[in-house]
């Protein structure tokens, strides 16, 4: 309901008057851009995106708008509008986007973190959010005293999926007594049961506090428990300055000035892009200082290897939770594995819903 | 299996705090509807408090003092809806929805700067010996004031309306304004105080979330938790004491599903964080299937009333 409430539509370029030749350009949110998370990241990215063109780009933006027939009526409504093109921030958004892309050909589409390109002007974009996951798992499995990583994860979608795995793996290679507690909380941006999960999985043992979900609660909940937690998609650390040890911070900006570029230069094709830390996509957040300096280098020397590309997170020998083999050894997961995962790797002991 | 990991004392301690927030909008929203009026602004009114509450607090350094702040900005805001509905006779359905739309967009605006400050800690109500009780110790003795607040809240409510004066006014106005009027009450003014009830009440139940549950303040950070309130006064059919079980039956399966999934316990936990929105969805259907009556809706609910009618 809240979601047709809150569209807030905010136009970059006001006070200038609008001139032919400005290039619009519309994102749609699935959370408040005050999230402080994944949306936060989205629009700082559109920001920066906005002062680097100037008034060469007049941006429109609407928030909190639900999966379906919501971000439908708001993708068309822009559409004839006059947009450009259009960002859809979230995984969801895949059939509405893709439903609109057909009725406006000239239109062009950009979706964050989906998979169904069924017509030519839609683009696809994602970031290697395992590549951060493999160094917040390293972190957590040094970290830990008692041995438990409490994870509270938002939809069991391939994205989040991987980012377990990851986690876990890398948890599991500097700590084999490691274990995972998993909580889905089937929503991104739920603060008050984001808090009450982390509640849960602190009373359950966990003293490290992983989080797939958008706002800020858990790691507040972390600081107030004195226990670790890392952030999620922004840095975090003014929410619990001695839990959050570090956090995944998406940066879309380079990206998103690039294909705003081909639009206005008349070269914009559809893509399927996926990048990560090489790309600089994503980085680290600072090294929290509880961490000992052993650690920051470790974490620092996996992040540059990574981003060289002389590792890869998912190396085998990997088995799937039930024991079959994956990936043989020295396998490395193909792009397509990564990108339609639906099973746990083996040693975590929690069953994946569906 | 690991069903050891989870502690009964703890869970029971965690569905009390869980269910405090839409128990204390549910209670007033209860009042409103009681009296006639359909107010679908609960969750502005929530996000209203748990804003204007948090900043109060944070200013004054006083949870205290917040929690007063929060209590009159949802009231307020419910003063708005007082003045649409019953002064200029506007739809209350439309007005409740415009009331959240409102809420959640001035909310955001008044507390952009206030993302990322910390609150004053509210502090656990002291009960000395009482909290070293094995168990009941822990699950019913460790809270904070509000807590109790909202419980006894509950009983003033149910006293109110069964036995004052004041109450069987207020219900006759709700079940039959046109009687009532003709008895010489006031019937705008009960309803306009009612509004306001509900709204310091919602007011609250969003500041338990801002400065205790979470405690931080985020925009939008109620998330529903207005339209769980509202469900829960048709689920209590309107009785304070049933509205109390059904929010800590709410509150209980959401914090149970949590604590079964960090156990590892294999269920489908789709089902089990669905299963308070069935319920609801199973008591509107009855309700609207002709059995009405039985379960007590107030006779002129939603249903405008002018002096000249």
């Amino acid at each position: 309901m809240k979601k047709l409430l809150t569209a807030a539509v905010l136009s970059a370029a006001l006070a200038t008057p609008v001139l032919a030749d400005t290039t619009k350009v519309g994102f749609i949110y699935i959370g408040p851009v005050g999230d402080f998370g994944w949306t936060a990241g989205h629009d700082r990215a559109r920001r920066e995106m906005v002062e680097h063109f100037g008034d060469a780009v007049e941006t429109t933006i609407v928030e909190n708008v639900d999966y379906g027939a919501d971000a439908e009526r708001v993708m068309t409504q822009m559409a004839i509008s006059g947009m450009d093109m259009i960002f859809a921030a979230s995984f969801g958004y895949g059939p509405d986007v893709n439903a609109v892309a057909g009725r406006f050909p000239n239109v062009a589409f950009q979706h964050a973190t989906g998979y169904i390109q069924d017509h030519p002007n839609i683009s696809l974009y994602d970031a290697r959010f395992y590549e951060g996951r493999a160094v917040l798992g390293h972190i957590a499995g040094k970290m830990t005293e008692t041995n438990t990583i409490g994870y509270i994860a938002s939809y069991p979608i391939p994205a989040v999926v991987s980012g377990i795995n990851s986690a876990y793996l890398h948890a599991k290679a500097v700590n084999p007594d490691v274990s995972f507690r998993i909580i889905w909380t089937y929503s991104w941006f739920d603060p008050a049961l984001e808090a009450d999960a982390a509640e849960t999985l602190i009373e359950q043992g966990a003293d490290v506090i992983m989080q797939h979900t958008d706002s800020t609660a858990a790691i507040r909940v972390a600081e107030d428990a004195g226990v670790m937690a890392f952030g999620q998609a922004s840095d975090m650390v003014e929410f619990g300055p001695n839990a959050h040890l570090t956090a995944i911070v998406d940066r879309w900006a380079p990206y998103y000035i690039s294909r705003v570029q081909a639009v206005m230069d008349g070269t914009w094709e559809a893509q399927n892009s996926w990048l990560g830390f090489a790309d600089g996509i994503i980085e680290m957040a600072p090294w929290n200082d509880r961490m000992p300096a052993e650690l920051q280098a470790e974490a620092d020397a996996l992040v540059a290897a990574i981003a060289a590309g002389e590792y890869h997170p998912f190396t085998g020998p990997i088995n799937k939770q039930d024991g079959t083999p994956w990936l043989a050894d020295g396998e490395v997961a193909p792009d397509v594995d990564l990108a339609t995962m639906n099973f746990y790797v083996e040693g975590i002991t929690a069953e994946l819903p569906n | 299996m690991i069903l050891g990991s989870i502690n009964p004392a703890v869970l029971l301690a965690a569905l009390m705090v869980a269910a405090t927030p839409i128990l204390l909008a549910a209670i007033g929203e209860l009042v409103v509807e009681k009296a006639g009026v359909l107010n679908l602004g609960v969750e502005g009114m929530m996000i209203m408090g748990a804003c204007i509450g948090f900043i109060v607090a944070v200013n004054t350094g006083s949870p205290f003092i917040g929690f007063i702040g929060a209590a009159l900005g949802g009231m307020a805001l419910a003063l708005l809806f007082a003045l649409l509905t019953q002064a200029l006779m506007t739809n209350q359905v439309a007005s409740g929805l415009a009331l959240t739309l409102f809420g959640l967009g001035l909310t955001a605006l008044l507390g952009q700067r206030y993302v990322g400050i910390t609150p004053p800690r509210t502090p656990k109500l002291d009960l000395g010996p009482l909290s070293d009780i094995p168990f009941l110790g822990r699950a019913l003795f460790t809270h904070d004031i509000v807590v109790y607040l909202s419980i006894v809240l509950v009983a003033a409510v149910w006293w109110f309306l069964k036995y004052s004066r004041a109450g069987m006014i207020l219900r006759a106005v709700g079940e039959n304004h046109d009687a009532a009027h003709a008895l010489g009450y006031h019937v705008k003014r009960v309803r306009v105080l009612a509004i306001m009830f509900g709204g310091a009440c919602a007011g609250l139940g969003g500041a338990y979330l801002s400065l205790i549950r979470v405690p931080q303040w985020t925009e939008g950070m109620t998330v529903g938790a207005g339209w769980i309130a509202l469900a829960l006064v048709v689920f209590a059919s309107w009785r304070p004491w049933r509205a109390l079980a059904g929010a800590y039956l709410f509150g209980g399966v959401v914090v149970l599903q949590l604590n079964l999934q960090a156990a590892g316990v294999r269920i489908p936990v789709e089902y089990l964080s669905m299963s308070p929105y069935l319920i609801t969805i199973l008591v509107l259907v009855i309700i609207s299937s002709g059995k009405g009556r039985s379960l007590d809706a107030p006779g002129s609910l939603n249903r405008p009333f002018h002096a000249s009618s």
